[in-house]
């Protein structure tokens, strides 16, 4: 059975996914992960999870091209600028 | 997909994960590259591990078990990844014992001394890590990453190695001694690591960007690292023709091909009894993992 591995690098931080093992049960998951990913006290914590447990999403269609919800939908340079002479602001 | 899309996608960088689409050509030239690192992972602790209990102190002992206990834990993260790609861990192991599958040509040699040991984690290693670090960037990602954890853990080994190397320099006439006959019976070895000279763009491990360098480009960088370092010991290197030429490049005498397809293919000083030693603690534990996989079942 494939079991994923992840670690978390201090406390605090995200967990993030540090690779697999192999292993029959979770007892045995828990001590390779333990020996593979934390015995040089690289982790504070990790994740053993059963790779069928995981579920992969990776499909991100944007038919509508929703800007509004990115920063990047946000251009305000030439608005600023034309607001900031409107109020008699604008750097010389 | 097609694969000179496949093609041109991993030459200009892109990285492919587990589930995604490949060429059957790159799937078995991976399996074959992958698995024959992790045989080297495995193999490659058995000349140190006749040296544990011989260590000349415990703070050497431990180091050498923790050492040991690194490559271990690498064949089996590059055992996972070739799975992964489709050919079972004990596939992979019945193919090593049975001779089928290679590993490595400086695995296949014996561990004469204390001072082989220090050669073998000083420049053995440092010529593995120019290797592995070519992997980095690695079109395979899931390969990718665990090289980054591999090279970490490696750093700490040519540390260990360079120190077992200055200790034995710093003491005797006959420890240094040691430590020259150990280079001098090295150096052909890992003059032939990195392979033959063959030009990247010709070698398909680079043009499907499994690794990132050339045989040569890999053997230079070894060379322009560690020749400095042999040297200021005031160690030399059994090599007349060996000098860097105004342009940088090395020079060095052809490397004995013919010895290392020899020892490869099963020919080794040690191969076989190596093997041996594989295929005794295959079955001896065989029944840990009937009872360990029952009880799970």
């Amino acid at each position: 059975m494939i079991w994923e591995v992840f670690r978390q690098e201090k406390k605090g931080a995200a967990f993030a996914h540090a690779g697999s093992v192999s292993a029959p049960d979770a007892v045995f998951a828990e001590a390779f992960a333990h020996e593979q990913y934390g015995r040089r006290h690289e982790s504070v914590a990790l994740w053993v999870v059963p790779r069928d447990a995981i579920h992969e999403v990776n499909d991100f269609p944007d038919e509508l091209l929703k800007t509004y919800h990115r920063v990047d939908g946000y251009s305000l340079k030439a608005k600023l600028k034309e607001a900031r002479e409107r109020a008699g602001t604008a750097a010389d | 997909m097609n694969e000179s899309a496949f093609l041109e996608y991993v030459q200009s960088g892109g990285q492919v994960e587990t589930g995604d689409w490949m060429p059957g050509d790159y799937r078995a030239k991976l399996i074959k590259f992958i698995e024959m690192h992790g045989n080297s992972e495995l193999m490659g602790v058995l000349p140190e591990r006749e040296w544990i209990l011989r260590a000349p102190t415990l703070q050497r002992k431990l180091a050498l078990t923790a050492k040991v206990q690194d490559e271990v834990g690498h064949s089996q993260l590059i055992y996972r990844v070739v799975e992964d790609l489709g050919k079972p861990r004990e596939q992979c192991l019945a193919d090593l014992i049975s001779g089928k599958a290679k590993f490595h040509n400086v695995f296949h040699y014996p561990t004469k001394t204390w001072g082989d040991v220090g050669v073998i984690a000083w420049l053995v290693d440092a010529a593995a890590i120019i290797s592995q670090k070519a992997l980095l960037k690695c079109s395979y990602a899931p390969y990718a990453r665990i090289m980054k954890k591999i090279c970490w853990e490696e750093s700490f080994h040519i540390l260990h190695g360079r120190d077992v190397i200055l200790t034995l320099m710093n003491g005797t006439g006959e420890q240094r001694e040691l430590v020259q006959e150990a280079v001098t019976r090295w150096w052909g070895p890992l003059m032939q690591f990195h392979g033959n000279p063959i030009a990247k763009d010709e070698d398909p491990m680079y043009v499907w960007r499994i690794k990132s360098q050339g045989n040569e480009e890999a053997r230079q960088q070894f060379l322009d690292g560690y020749v400095p370092q042999i040297w200021e010991l005031g160690l030399t290197v059994p090599d007349p023709k060996l000098r860097k030429n105004d342009d940088g490049v090395w020079e060095y005498s052809e490397p004995d091909w013919g010895e290392l397809k020899h020892v490869v293919t099963g020919h080794g000083p040690k191969t076989q009894e190596r093997l041996d030693l594989r295929r005794r603690m295959l079955e001896q534990e065989a029944w840990v993992r009937t009872v360990v996989l029952a009880e799970a079942a």
